[in-house]
């Protein structure tokens, strides 16, 4: 390569890095890697919101797959994320859900979940969003998925529907199982 | 009304701004001496409409004027009045502004400052400076008017400034941020002049250089405080994440310090031109592109601003121009500039070659790491998402670094053109002697602990420290006094030493704090205590207490040293009324050889909460540095040489061409 040709380098390089970018730019910004992922899920002990006298802490989630769903009333694609929620958790028998019911009222969380159907096997209460924020959770709806290990191991920004399970959530479950 | 006249405002310095971009430039290449003198009348112009347009907005968010739709988004009737002030620049719309503003005062400031310039060269600096002022105020009017309005359905009230912004350090971190990205528009343009006249001389470096001081330092100051933000607001001890927002600022900052010392060779020695000129575009190449991470969505941090791929469209358009075109035409121009002088074995240039080499390698390290996600990404498809984290970050840089300290010290005593071994080692021996054998033996007395990388840093710490000191006293020797010998030595001299100090220093902080910092995060019950080291800590319990527009959970942690009591620390955990968002404030003691930090987690029932207790030594020495690297910076800009008359410039100028002749 001549010297000449050299001094394109910085150029070339240049152009290389803008095609990435510009790559960047049509993507979907809502899949987003978090820094948690393969982490440890955060510790934590919360009210579950069905008794509030009774927590509902980090250690519980031990054995098996769990899938963390952060979701809340006010949220309108919680809403339509539901009924695909209910359909999957029936169908997917080794793996808990867990709802976390985020910065909400927790009385119109409850009726949400006794008229239109619980997928939750766990449900706790984060009011003041203290459990969102060592999350990372940015809004609802959010879902992680957590292995057996206690380890995040996906996080999912947006609504989950049979499109999402089928395409995102199963291959990492495959993965984990 | 207010808000059209700053509107009014920015258009008309958009057409002064175009105006100041064609034609300086063109009498320059033609030699019309009027048009060329037009630079400074127009900068003052498009300075002065910049002004008037952040007066503008200032205005409405002061006089809570929800008509204009960022007010309203990020305002609220109840922040206190210097918050509302700072929210101007607390989303996208507004801190866009500023940092046009802030490039607009950049430009006026070398055309007042820079009387003893050649008309010609500063025609075409200002021009290029005014270029990218166009491009961005279009960038601006086209996708982000900060002075839009809602008239129909104008809200009573607005949402509020994200409360994580209201904080002192996070209100000033922005401007001095800006001012440091920004201010590398003006080597920018000053190389971009250099490619198009083909002239780069001594003179060129010597204009250049405090120009690319002053940036470099407000970048500085910048990043610490920014630094310093996440160590006390984010409540988790740590003081630096490797966050892709962290990178951006960090790169042109790397780039930046290569910068600063290749243009002290190409001052002095009439060599590393067109490495020099690359350095210069490349810092503010990586600004824009750190406006471009932060401002598109790309890649997803916790401080990136709202996600627009319009605005990234554009955006990366403006980026194609500004940097693409200048990488074009340093590609035809830069064999034009080349140096001529030659140098050997040893010599000064080598090592600061390898200084700037390593700092470049760094930069690439930490844009491949920042970009890998999305490398990544665009390999496996969207299903296959990585984050890359500290681990990879701290393998490769901290390495890096280390090579860098040793050569740090090594350059400090060689001499230009050539330096014999024999003379280094005579320098050197006694030096690296005292550091190795200071560096093991004093963690060992003081720890009792073998831990190899704290001793290298400790030695490395030592190594430039002790060389700093050892020069000046050399320098010092042949005067009638020492005081003589102090006062004969230059402010730049003095400022490279400084800044090389605070480097050791900031050595020493990391690397102690990483290795001897004991953290834990432990549930005690109200009069449990955990004890770390020679303090120990009481838990008493938490009260509630209320603050002005907050709730808080009060802890009261009573910390006894060596048995006797030593003070009492209230770590908080508060929610804020008007958003309902939940805070962690850290109590941290700082200290200058130790912090206590106290932050607290999770309540656990019967009055237990998980505390977290971390005694983290010489972590107040990462600031300190920062801090002397920063002193360093100002200090070698006020140098008597960067304000000398322009006889003396062409005088320096042949006499430069003579000695290289005769090389």
């Amino acid at each position: 390569m001549s010297n000449r040709s050299k001094l394109f380098i910085p150029a070339a390089f240049f152009l290389v890095m803008l095609g990435l970018l510009f790559y960047g730019l049509g993507r979907d910004p809502s899949h987003v890697p978090s820094a948690l992922v393969n982490r440890p899920l955060p510790e934590f002990s919360k009210p579950a919101l069905f008794d509030e006298n009774q927590n509902i802490s980090s250690d519980q989630l031990r054995d098996g797959i769990f899938i963390v769903n952060v979701w809340a009333t006010w949220c309108p694609p919680c809403h339509v994320e539901h009924p695909y929620l209910l359909e999957i958790s029936k169908r997917e028998k080794d793996v808990n859900f867990v709802g976390v019911n985020y910065k909400d009222d927790v009385k119109a969380a409850r009726e949400f979940l006794e008229q239109r159907g619980n997928p939750f096997k766990f449900n706790l209460v984060d009011l003041d969003g203290r459990l969102g924020i060592d999350l990372g959770v940015a809004g609802a709806p959010e879902t992680f998925i957590v292995d057996a290990t206690g380890t995040i191991r996906y996080r999912h920004v947006g609504v989950i529907d049979n499109k999402v399970w089928a395409e995102t959530f199963e291959p990492i479950l495959a993965q984990i199982r | 009304m207010i808000p059209e006249l700053g509107h009014f405002a920015l258009i008309l310095a958009l057409c002064l701004a175009s105006l100041q971009a064609v034609f300086p430039m063109v009498g320059a290449h033609s030699g019309n001496t009027l048009w060329m003198q037009l630079c400074r009348p127009l900068s003052a112009g498009v300075w002065v409409f910049m002004l008037l347009a952040f007066g503008c907005l200032a205005y409405s968010f002061l006089h809570d004027d929800f008509s204009v739709a960022y007010v309203a988004r990020n305002s609220n009737t109840l922040l206190p009045v210097y918050y509302k002030f700072a929210a101007v620049w607390g989303a996208h719309e507004g801190s866009l502004l500023l940092w046009v503003l802030i490039l607009a005062t950049w430009g006026y400031a070398v055309s007042i400052l820079s009387r003893d310039l050649p008309l010609d060269i500063l025609a075409r600096v200002m021009s290029v400076m005014a270029l990218i002022t166009v491009g961005f105020l279009i960038f601006m009017l086209g996708t982000s008017n900060p002075f839009e309005r809602m008239l129909l359905n104008t809200p009573a009230e607005g949402a509020d400034l994200n409360p994580l912004l209201q904080d002192f350090g996070l209100t000033v971190h922005p401007p001095m941020l800006y001012m440091g990205y920004v201010g590398f528009s003006v080597a920018f343009s000053f190389a971009i002049a250099a490619l198009l006249t083909g002239r780069l001389d001594a003179a060129w470096a010597r204009w250049t250089r405090p120009w690319t001081n002053a940036a470099w330092t407000f970048l500085t100051v910048g990043i610490a405080l920014g630094s310093w933000w996440a160590y006390y607001e984010l409540g988790w001890g740590g003081w630096w994440f490797w966050d892709p927002v962290e990178n951006v600022s960090f790169m042109p900052w790397l780039v930046g310090t290569a910068l600063i010392h290749s243009l002290a060779v190409t001052e002095k020695r009439g060599v590393f031109k067109s490495w020099t000129v690359l350095l210069a575009i490349a810092a503010f190449s990586l600004s824009l592109l750190g406006a471009f991470i932060v401002r598109s969505g790309v890649i997803t941090s916790v401080h990136a601003f709202a996600v627009d791929p319009e605005r990234g469209m554009v955006l990366l358009t403006l980026l194609l121009l500004i940097i693409g075109g200048s990488l074009f035409l340093y590609a035809l121009r830069a064999p034009v500039v080349k140096g001529t002088a030659t140098y050997g074995g040893y010599s000064r240039e080598l090592f600061l070659l390898f200084n700037n080499i390593i700092l470049v390698v760094s930069t690439a390290t930490i844009l491949l790491g920042t970009l890998f996600p999305l490398i990544h990404e665009a390999i496996y498809g969207e299903a296959n998402k990585v984050s890359v984290g500290p681990p990879y970050f701290n393998t490769l840089f901290v390495p890096l670094m280390a090579v860098m300290a040793f050569f740090l010290g090594v350059s400090t005593f060689s001499r230009w053109k050539r330096t014999s071994l024999q003379h280094l080692w005579q320098n050197l021996g006694k030096l690296l002697t005292a550091s190795v054998v200071l560096g093991i033996v004093i963690p060992l007395l003081v720890t009792a602990h073998f831990n190899p990388s704290a001793m290298l840093a400790m030695a490395l710490a030592l190594w430039i420290a002790l060389g700093v000191v050892a020069d000046i006293w050399q320098k010092t020797a042949n005067k009638a006094s020492r005081v003589d010998g102090l006062r004969s030595l230059s402010l730049s001299y003095y400022g490279m030493q400084l800044a090389h100090l605070g480097v050791a220093v900031l050595i020493l902080g990391v690397c102690l704090t990483s290795h001897y910092s004991i953290e834990e995060d432990r549930r005690l019950a109200p009069n449990e205590s955990l004890t770390i080291g020679d303090y120990e800590f009481v838990f008493k319990g938490v009260e509630e207490r209320r603050g002005p527009n907050y709730i808080a959970d009060s802890a009261t942690i009573d910390v006894l040293k060596d048995g006797e009591f030593y003070l009492t620390m209230h770590p908080e955990k508060r929610r804020y009324l008007a958003r309902g968002d939940v805070q962690t404030e850290a109590d941290i003691q700082v200290g200058f050889f130790r912090d206590l930090f106290t932050a607290l987690g999770d309540p656990r029932g019967e009055g237990a909460w998980v505390v977290r207790i971390h005694v983290k030594p010489f972590v107040f020495w990462i600031w300190l540095g920062a801090f002397l690297m920063a002193a360093g910076g100002i200090t070698a800009i006020l140098d008597r040489r960067y304000r000398t008359k322009r006889v003396r410039d062409e005088a320096a100028v042949p006499a430069v061409g003579l000695k290289t002749a005769l090389e």
